[in-house]
């Protein structure tokens, strides 16, 4: 039984962290990983008498979102008060945008299943503080007590909504994953899922195909994963199908994802829901955002994913699959622009950084903003292919060799001895030699048996070391061979 | 004239011309305090050997030729200011226990002009109540009657001026609080325009309506204070970031030609009738003085009362939730849970009216009321400062009574709460307003208790009201009428 007789409604809200270095309402340090509650100060922790200032630096990577996702921003937002008491709230209430959030009206370009494209609208986005974290019987005394961590509270977070357009979890991966990339791009966030940088919640409902109203929605939570996510809304939808065709009703909740059974399970219901008793801080003045600033960070916005491709497409030749997979990280676009302008060859360094450089990432666990091997370098080694210093396969030598040591590669070609062998008078004597050893195959070549051709070809760059220019063995070989 | 008599600008004179030290004048107070405040309870904390100290430093700062205006002098704050080292309470139990870690702005600027501050003053419980009875460490009794009240929420910084515990003191003002007990203690109080001065390091009551503001003996003194303690601080978003003027310059230049509005709604049937004839008198003194008085109307004034009590709830139901007993205060725990703790606590450390406004401020801001209560007050909020700025056009200032009658008898209204939010009926507009205002002594009831007058200015234009008051304080006596203790 089940979903396909349903249609799949999905909208979702996204927290991010941004990376800015203070807090959003304090001077504290932002850094993860530091000593419980070493990163606080009296706003905070929510003293008495203590008053938020609003960091300048978040409204304007609000704003930056908010241009690269074709929001509007609002020229006067409010900042508001969520009320409710939990030990990881130091002031009772979480400073958030309510009525009037910075941005409003955007929308995403995502890549459906069957690849075409699709939009999906942006309801808004705002600004909010985190909240604090709690530790549960870890510490000095442990067991049945917990202890509060306020490093993370008063951290920057943008709440991202979307329109409940997405009609698959696949959509809702690729609207993610897509958002995910942006953010990146736009160095508002480090996009650590597991450390709870990109947090997503997601409302999900379902209904027969051909209605028009919604159908009654859960919103599920404490997702860490492009993967959990996927795993927990067709979980949803699998549990909201079989509700459906036993006559039953699904009930509006609030359902926590469990990522040990893939499960979710009820977590509180409309009756128990919160009346967050929103209100303007009053701590906060309206925040003004002029034209002139919003067209200040127009101005200095990266530029996109989406153009890159479309870029590296037009100006350096490479098909399309080769620029989406350079544009996917902005590091890695970067790293390859570089690399182009420096060798000028489009697809062979799109070949490069996608082949040999990405392996050496992987296998080394290392981000392209640290590689080894400079676009510098690695431009510098492609034009020793160019120039015939040294081949192709060499260069895959050369380059190991580079990311050992972080030299450059004329320095290990010349210490390894790796230079090419272009010298006719050499490769005429090694190919002499690999003929007096191998009279059988002459003679078979000779009878009609191109084949062999191939094995002289090995033999004498083997004999070389790789070092003779193919293409000089080819010539000297096939008039030795002729006879 | 004793010492404990003297004015901010008379003793600064004697300290910098060697007629006396700092150090003197303080243990003069604290002596004052230990002989008088069993009988007026004006402070919840004195701080004896710290301001010894402050003022063994004062006085090498006046040996040294360093010494500003309040160097030296002994002050006190309401117990709602943030005061490094110090216990600060807000007269709550749920903060019987908070040592401040840091100094609010205003204290700070005080502190490094050199004022030497010699406790922490007795007030309504978290700043919420007209009469300073709603306080954990038992109310405040007025100077002039001790079967009375003070008047509040800063009833202790206005009684212990009266008292002479000190020479002048910090209150705030959210509805009246300054203003109210300045009166009732005929003592002299301003409310600077919201925004004038820091709230950061305040404890917040209401917080679009909170503002810090001096209580002192005369006008000049107020001028000081208001000095040392306005302007612009960047850690506090709703302060005003406009030049400070020098409020001691123009304060003799009197009155002649100014216009003084008298608005209608605020000379009303069930007046005090010797309060309507303290106003009367005051107003002839001005029209001596060369005043011109021109009757106005702020027409939305009815609604002020009941505006104010939504918004100040609602803010506060929201300003207070920070007391749950996490990390601060007092912690009930009876190993029940966690939502068992908040509310032990809670319950605990809360006095009734604290409850009560909490309750009222939930119950505005809930999902299905909100528009209802606070939206709506919100708007008659913006009716009400329209009211002012329509006013101000044809006048310079307003003249109205603070409170409509004298200092009430200790324990009269406790068990009427609308009864007493009335009390406050003529000083709440110009919190909803935001402007500024000032009480000055204007007369005594035949029972012998202080009456106040009201001067409202324009935004920002504490100048002003200085100038008036200063007119009228050179043409009365009875701001050197004297507490007989």
């Amino acid at each position: 039984m089940g979903s396909s007789k349903y249609e799949v409604v999905i909208g979702l809200e996204v927290h991010v962290q941004l990376t800015t270095q203070t807090k959003i309402f304090c001077g504290c340090s932002t850094r993860f990983g530091s000593a419980p509650n070493s990163q606080t100060c009296p706003v905070c922790l929510g003293l008495p008498g203590a008053l938020p200032v609003l960091n300048r630096k978040v409204v304007e990577y609000a704003i930056r979102t908010g241009l690269a996702t074709h929001c509007a921003i609002a020229p006067r937002s409010v900042f508001a008060r969520k009320n409710y008491f939990y030990p990881d709230l130091p002031k009772g209430y979480q400073i958030s945008q309510f009525e009037l959030p910075i941005c409003e009206h955007g929308h995403l370009e995502i890549e459906t299943e069957d690849g075409g494209p699709k939009t999906i609208g942006i309801t808004r986005i705002h600004m909010e503080e985190d909240a604090g974290k709690l530790l549960h019987g870890e510490g000095p005394e442990a067991g049945s007590s917990s202890f509060v961590d306020l490093n993370r509270a008063c951290t920057p977070l943008l709440e991202i909504v979307s329109e409940p357009d997405m009609r698959s979890s696949d959509e809702a991966i690729a609207y993610l994953k897509k958002l995910h990339q942006i953010v990146m791009y736009l160095g508002v966030c480090d996009g650590n899922l597991e450390e709870g940088s990109f947090r997503c919640d997601a409302n999900v409902s379902i209904r027969p195909w051909g209605q028009k109203e919604f159908g009654t929605r859960a919103e599920l939570k404490n997702i860490n994963s492009f993967r959990f996510i996927k795993q927990a809304i067709d979980y949803e939808v699998e549990r909201q199908a079989d509700i459906l065709d036993d006559g039953g009703k699904v009930v509006q909740e609030t359902r926590l994802f469990d990522s040990v059974t893939g499960m979710t399970r009820s977590m509180r219901g409309k009756e128990e829901a919160h009346d967050y008793r929103y209100f303007p801080d009053p701590d906060l003045v309206p925040l003004v955002v002029s034209p002139e600033w919003v067209e200040q960070v127009r101005q200095e916005l990266p530029e996109l994913p989406e153009a890159k491709v479309a870029r590296f497409i037009r100006e350096f030749g490479i098909p399309r699959y080769d620029a989406e997979v350079l544009s996917a990280d902005r590091a890695m676009a970067e790293y390859y622009d570089a690399t182009v302008a420096r060798h000028g060859n489009g697809k062979l360094c799109a070949n490069w950084v996608m082949g040999e450089v990405q392996r050496r990432l992987n296998e080394d666990g290392v981000a392209i903003s640290d590689s080894p091997v400079t676009p510098e370098l690695l431009a510098a080694l492609l034009g020793r292919i160019d120039d015939n210093t040294i081949s192709g396969k060499i260069a895959k030598t050369v380059f190991e060799e580079m990311w050992r040591s972080g030299d450059a590669p004329d320095k290990i070609i010349e210490e390894k001895g790796l230079k090419q062998v272009t010298d006719t008078g050499a490769i005429e004597q090694i190919i002499d030699e690999v003929i007096a050893a191998n009279l059988d195959q002459v003679e078979e070549y000779r009878g009609g048996k191109d084949k062999v051709f191939g094995f002289f070809v090995g033999q004498v760059m083997k004999a070389s070391k790789g070092k003779a220019n193919p293409a000089a063995v080819n010539e000297m070989l096939k008039k030795k061979l002729q006879g | 004239m004793e010492l404990i008599d003297k004015t901010i600008h008379e003793l600064h004179r004697m300290l910098i011309g060697g007629e006396v030290t700092s150090v003197a004048l303080t243990r003069a107070f604290l002596q004052r305090i230990a002989e008088t405040d069993n009988r007026i309870n004006a402070f919840i904390t004195v701080c004896e050997e710290q301001a010894l100290k402050d003022s063994e430093a004062a006085d090498r700062l006046i040996a040294e030729g360093k010494a500003d205006l309040l160097t030296g002098i002994p002050v006190a704050l309401k117990d709602i200011f943030l005061t490094a080292g110090v216990r600060t309470t807000c007269a709550s139990k749920i903060l019987d226990t908070f040592i401040a870690p840091y100094d609010g702005t205003a204290v700070a600027r005080l502190k490094e002009r050199g004022a030497v501050i010699v406790g922490k003053l007795n007030m309504d419980e978290f700043a919420m109540g007209s009469s300073n009875e709603n306080s954990a460490f038992g109310p405040v009794k007025n100077p002039w009657d001790t079967s009375t009240v003070p008047g509040g929420s800063s009833g202790g910084s206005a009684a212990s001026v009266a008292a002479r515990q000190a020479v002048a003191t910090l209150g705030t003002d959210t509805g009246g609080s300054i203003r109210q007990p300045a009166s009732h203690c005929g003592v002299v109080g301003l409310k600077p325009t919201y925004g004038r001065v820091s709230r950061y390091g305040v404890i917040a009551y209401a917080s679009s309506l909170d503002q810090v503001g001096p209580i002192s003996r005369d006008v000049e003194d107020c001028a000081i204070l208001l000095q040392a303690i306005a302007g612009y601080d960047p850690a506090d978003s709703t302060s005003v970031d406009t030049p400070v003027p020098d409020y001691r310059a123009g304060i003799k230049d009197g009155v002649k030609g100014l216009k003084i509005g008298l608005p209608k709604e605020y000379f009303i049937e069930g007046l005090d009738p010797e309060v309507k004839a303290a106003m009367e008198a005051a107003i002839e003194t001005y029209r001596g003085l060369g005043a011109e008085f021109v009757d106005v109307s702020l027409p939305h004034t009815d609604y002020a009362v009941a505006s104010y009590y939504l918004i100040a709830t609602a803010e506060a139901s929201s300003n207070l939730a920070r007391y749950d007993g996490v990390r601060f205060g007092v912690r009930v725990d009876q190993g029940r849970g966690l939502i068992d703790m908040f509310e032990q606590t809670r319950a605990a450390g809360f006095g009734d009216e604290v409850k009560r406004r909490i309750m009222l401020g939930t119950y505005a801001l809930s999902s299905g009321y909100y528009d209802a209560y606070y939206l709506k007050a919100q708007k008659v909020r913006t009716l009400i400062r329209q009211d002012f700025l329509e006013a101000f056009q044809a006048v310079d200032v307003l003249l109205t009574p603070v409170a409509p009658t004298p200092a009430f008898g200790l324990g009269e209204k406790v068990s009427d709460p609308l009864q007493m939010y009335l009390s406050d009926i003529f000083t709440i507009p110009v919190n909803l307003a935001g402007t500024c205002a000032m009480s000055l002594p204007c007369g005594f009831s035949s029972a012998g208790l202080p009456i106040g007058l009201q001067l409202i200015g324009k935004p920002f234009a504490e100048q002003t009201l200085l100038r008036v008051g200063y007119a009228f304080e050179q043409a009365t006596e009875w701001h050197r009428k004297k507490a007989d203790l």
